[in-house]
């Protein structure tokens, strides 16, 4: 299937310059990190997401990110692109954010558009982990 | 973009049509070549017209080594599938019901079998070995008093695994039932000689062997006599089994496509048969790769190899440039993975991790190095990318994992 070329840019670019676009990892263990993995190995794709923030008034901003995600094309641009939306957000903020954003931003095709739940999905979980943590 | 700067590794799905092949369909189709009608008795038109499709008839004939009056025409191996399953199972309804298959074939097996079941037939879809082999042991064991046909492919097209159709004709013909052959993949590929094996009915392609597309034929074996139900009535051509003008072109395609494929065979063998090789020691510098199918009883045009922790469709966007399929899910339709691979018993995802290279007579020392070149490199870097890899380094079991499915 012809992907459009926003999709071919961000995986390419994620791809390419892993650092610049957050792929990575944090100690889970550490308090001010939300861990979030959703997906699984047999549907062919798992997505890793991990917040770290910091108290902001009587909220949590979101200081740094960092994923990684084993998937198709759109699958590994919807989390690069998810990402760039999250750094400074608060934790309401982040927690807003609908699949729909990402499906826009890549103009993803309707076949895809699951890549971007599990977008969505990641960053519900990952919030959840580190709201426990508090 | 131009598609010349990409490189075709994809014969498999289809070849170019060698340039030989297409000059000499030209003749076939202005007012100054032989556009005639084949079935046209009366004039000279019709004669040459004739002369062209026979002598394209004998040229498919010489390749498998069967006699000329066996080869039907037909628009391409799916309707010579359809036609030889369909068309036996529904001419000798009365003799029994029972069909076998494996679950490797190709759809264009697959679905008329799925159709006959809707018909009341009733169909046994064997297992293929762990290397995606067909045992005649286990036709042996599925076939019974009812049994009317077998179809088992040759090549599968994702493996390139051979099937072995002298021991599982033999079994079929012990018991009188009729053997099906989807040889799609075979012409050119391998030596057939249809007067010392088993077969009734086999089916070919002429796009997978440097032909044009819609254009292919069936083999119907004439002693012992095989009969079939026609699916397409109307003019009574190829003696009744498929009527419709036949497309003068398309078959000189096919003749002259099987007559190269003949005498330049061992050629392009020896040529595939290198890149091959090439291919199997660099990909096996690459940690956790898996090559699927049977190694010992392989074609070497067909590689097909999972690359552990990399997602197939991912992997080919890392290869731009580079035209290969996968068995990944994303890269189907249907968003399944490849119902061949899971059929060899592997974990799902190594058919979502799967990439089939094919090579072919037009493929270069260059394409083979230049894909070589970046191949590792792309899994390496897709693997930075993987949290699967990342585990598999913490030393942490995947199998162990309680996933959050989706």
């Amino acid at each position: 299937m012809a992907y459009s070329k926003k999709v071919v840019e961000k995986f390419e670019n994620t791809l390419n310059n892993p650092e610049a676009f957050k792929v990575g990892r944090f100690d889970p263990k550490e308090m001010n990190v939300g861990t979030g993995m959703v997906g699984a190995p047999a549907c062919g794709d798992v997505m890793k997401l991990q917040i770290k923030c910091e108290p902001k008034g009587n909220t949590h901003v979101i200081k740094d990110v960092k994923f990684k995600t084993y998937g198709c094309g759109s699958a590994i641009a919807s989390s690069s692109e998810l990402v760039e939306m999250l750094i400074g957000k608060t934790l309401e903020e982040a927690k807003a954010i609908k699949n729909i954003e990402i499906v826009e931003a890549l103009e993803l095709p309707p076949i895809k558009i699951h890549c971007s739940v599990l977008a969505e999905d990641s960053i519900k979980q990952a919030i959840e982990d580190y709201e426990a943590k508090q | 973009m131009s598609t010349q700067s990409t490189i075709y590794l994809d014969y498999a799905s289809t070849t170019p049509v060698d340039p030989r092949v297409a000059s000499k369909m030209m003749e076939f189709l202005t007012p100054e070549g032989e556009f005639g009608n084949p079935a046209s008795r009366s004039h000279r038109f019709g004669w040459k017209a004739d002369e062209a499709v026979e002598e394209a008839r004998s040229h498919v004939a010489n390749l498998v080594n069967c006699d000329p009056r066996e080869i039907v025409w037909t628009s391409g191996a799916t309707e010579a599938d359809n036609l030889a399953i369909k068309g036996v199972a529904r001419f000798y309804k009365n003799k029994g019901n029972h069909i076998i298959t494996s679950k490797i074939e190709h759809k264009a097996v697959l679905d008329p079998c799925r159709q006959l079941e809707r018909e009341g037939f009733e169909v046994t879809y064997l297992d293929p070995d762990d290397g995606g082999l067909i045992s005649a042991e286990s036709v042996k064991e599925a076939i019974k008093d009812t049994t009317i046909l077998v179809s088992i492919m040759h090549i599968n097209n994702e493996l390139g695994t051979v099937n072995n159709l002298d021991k599982i004709g033999s079994i079929v013909r012990e018991h009188g039932a009729f053997f099906h052959v989807d040889a799609a993949q075979s012409t050119g590929k391998i030596e057939i000689d249809l007067s010392n094996i088993p077969v009734d009915l086999m089916s070919f392609s002429a796009h997978k062997t440097y032909g044009p597309k819609g254009i292919g034929a069936l083999y119907v074996r004439r002693k012992p006599r095989v009969r079939l139900e026609a699916l397409i009535h109307g003019g009574g051509h190829e003696r009744g089994m498929r009527s419709g003008t036949l497309a003068t072109h398309q078959i000189v395609g096919m003749g002259e496509a099987f007559r190269i494929a003949n005498s330049e065979m061992s050629k392009d063998h020896k040529k595939v048969n290198k890149y091959h090789q090439e291919f199997i020691e660099k990909v096996k510098e690459i940690d956790h790769v898996y090559i699927n199918g049977d190694t010992d009883n392989k074609v070497p045009n067909i590689l097909n190899v999972s690359f552990n922790f990399v997602e197939g469709e991912s992997l080919i966007m890392g290869l731009k440039d580079i035209a290969v399929s996968s068995g990944s899910a994303c890269t189907s339709a249907s968003l399944e993975p490849s119902y061949v691979l899971r059929a060899l018993g592997r974990k799902d995802e190594l058919a979502h991790s799967s990439i089939r290279f094919s090579f072919g007579r037009f493929t270069s020392d260059d394409d083979v190095k230049n894909t070589l070149d970046i191949l590792g490199n792309v899994v390496h870097r897709l693997r930075e990318l993987s949290p699967l890899w990342e585990m598999h380094l913490d030393g942490i079991d995947l199998d162990e994992v309680e996933w959050n499915m989706h």
